[in-house]
């Protein structure tokens, strides 16, 4: 950042541990392809595929990017990486479906336990993940908790971890392929994806044009990388914006080919606590959707 | 015979218009009502090959589907060409409202999902068989230069989010930019007349 370089550097510590987080994030890829090898019916290598490139562009925005010298742009690069576009490619790699493949019954049941939880379908609703994410990033920017953040590496990691949390249940609520019982409707689902982009937006506009206060607490600033950072953080949201717009349409359209052939064995919208979900490529959120109609 | 199937047909398969009754919120619907469009589609591809082509245009659907393409197109034009090639438009202007910023944060993001929800519509629409293609280009006009006047009036003018060109004499660029967005609104008024003059069977009542 721009504070003072050794409360910089305090944050992100000396060349050692700050690889650290690499090795979560081959933990995640080595686990996933080990279980989409042994899965029996043989698992889509686009899932896969979507699965590394997630994985890849975490490594990106926690290992290179977290070792460039401070700068605004950096850090607003790492936010568009963890926390929209990288938990699009986990979501669309179905993680939870090849898990209910792959585990020993006990762990699909208490899988398919937790998905039918009430508080789930609270926090995966599509308004409530657009708050969090767009809402947990307003937060971070206008508060002094930015600053704050800076100076403590635990605190760093905590805003990271919540980006990407944030953004995967934001995917997730939009246009997982994954089970999701009570999922709502399309209308709004594009009105959740409307209102997090325009906040983003909005969000990203409202620094630009007050680069000279925010975000609050810094101690030294340079206005101008913040407003390149803003741009960024404009353009960027964009083409998350896009890429999950194209996400959610496309279930749309994938489910309407399904429901002509299949409409009337779809009206369940069950969670999902046998082993015999999802094929790993049909749009899951439209069998849901069809078994709330009459 | 004839009169028997004539009757069944009618008796479960809704109008047309009743499929689609409004015109803004008709891609919501389309979408609310998943089984109806469905099974009239199915009936209309039936038809489709005994009957002329145009009884299974879905002119509604067609018309909006142009427009909403329109839009986007012309907000992508803008955004690409004038902020982005010429850098006439800027990002952000010192005079803009905070109000104003909101309602552009909005805009611009709709845009986006117009332009993404607008093409997966026409796809649907193609692959139904329900598209006319003269309607969607006439609808296309109307939704560029409808956007083009809007953009000049609203954005411009009324809510002043950035101005068109900075440290020029602004008057000739604003009436340029607000008359080629009405040429295009006529222009694509114009297809959609035609279009719908050329089949008086398709018309919604």
């Amino acid at each position: 950042m721009t504070v003072a370089g050794p409360l910089a550097h305090a944050g992100h510590g000396a060349a050692g541990p700050s690889w650290f987080p690499l090795f979560p994030v081959a933990l995640l890829a080595v686990c996933y392809v080990l279980a989409a090898v042994r899965d029996p019916r043989g698992w889509d290598h686009r899932r896969t595929a979507a699965w590394l490139v997630g994985c890849a562009l975490l490594a990106v925005a926690v290992g290179p990017l977290a070792q460039l010298p401070d700068n605004p742009s950096g850090h607003m690069a790492q936010h568009l990486l963890l926390g929209m576009l990288a938990p699009l490619g986990l979501v669309l790699a179905a993680p939870v479906t090849l898990l209910l493949r792959v585990a020993p019954p006990p762990m699909r049941r208490l899988v398919g336990r937790l998905l039918r939880a009430r508080p789930l379908h609270l926090l995966a609703h599509p308004f409530t993940a657009a708050l969090l994410t767009t809402g947990g990033l307003a937060l971070v920017l206008l508060t002094p908790l930015y600053a704050v953040a800076e100076r403590h590496p635990v605190l760093h990691h905590a805003v990271h971890l919540h980006y990407l949390a944030a953004g995967y249940l934001f995917a997730w609520s939009l246009a997982g392929p994954d089970p999701a019982p009570h999922r709502p409707g399309l209308a709004v689902r594009v009105g959740a994806l409307l209102a997090a982009s325009a906040g983003h937006a909005v969000l990203a506009k409202y620094l630009y044009a007050q680069a000279e206060t925010l975000p609050p607490g810094l101690t030294d600033r340079e206005p101008e990388a913040f407003r390149s950072a803003a741009q960024l953080m404009y353009y960027g949201g964009d083409l998350a914006e896009l890429l999950l717009a194209v996400a959610l349409f496309a279930t749309w359209y994938h489910r309407r080919i399904g429901s002509r052939r299949d409409a009337p064995t779809t009206v369940t919208g069950r969670a999902p606590s046998t082993p015999d979900l999802g094929t790993g490529t049909e749009a899951r959120p439209g069998r849901t959707r069809s078994g709330r109609l009459p | 015979m004839p009169p028997v199937a004539r009757e069944s047909r009618n008796g479960d398969v809704p109008p047309a218009h009743w499929a689609f009754p409004q015109l803004w919120p008709g891609m919501f619907h389309a979408v609310r009502g998943i089984s109806d469009p469905i099974q009239l589609t199915a009936r209309c591809v039936v038809v489709d090959s005994s009957l002329p082509r145009p009884r299974s245009a879905d002119v509604r659907s067609s018309t909006l589907v142009g427009v909403l393409i329109g839009i986007a197109i012309m907000a992508a034009v803008d955004e690409i060409v004038f902020h982005q090639l010429l850098a006439w438009h800027h990002f952000y202007d010192r005079s803009t409202p905070s109000v104003a910023l909101l309602s552009d944060g909005l805009l611009h993001a709709a845009e986006l999902i117009i332009l993404v929800g607008g093409f997966f519509w026409f796809a649907d629409l193609r692959r139904r068989r329900a598209l006319s293609n003269r309607l969607a280009w006439g609808g296309f006009l109307l939704g560029a230069g409808g956007f083009q006047v809007f953009d000049g009036v609203v954005d411009h003018k009324v809510l002043r989010l950035h101005q068109i060109r900075y440290g020029v004499h602004l008057l000739p660029y604003d009436v340029l930019w607000i008359a080629s967005g009405a040429v295009l609104l006529l222009a694509g008024a114009g297809v959609v007349w035609w279009a719908r003059s050329r089949r008086p069977d398709s018309r919604p009542r």
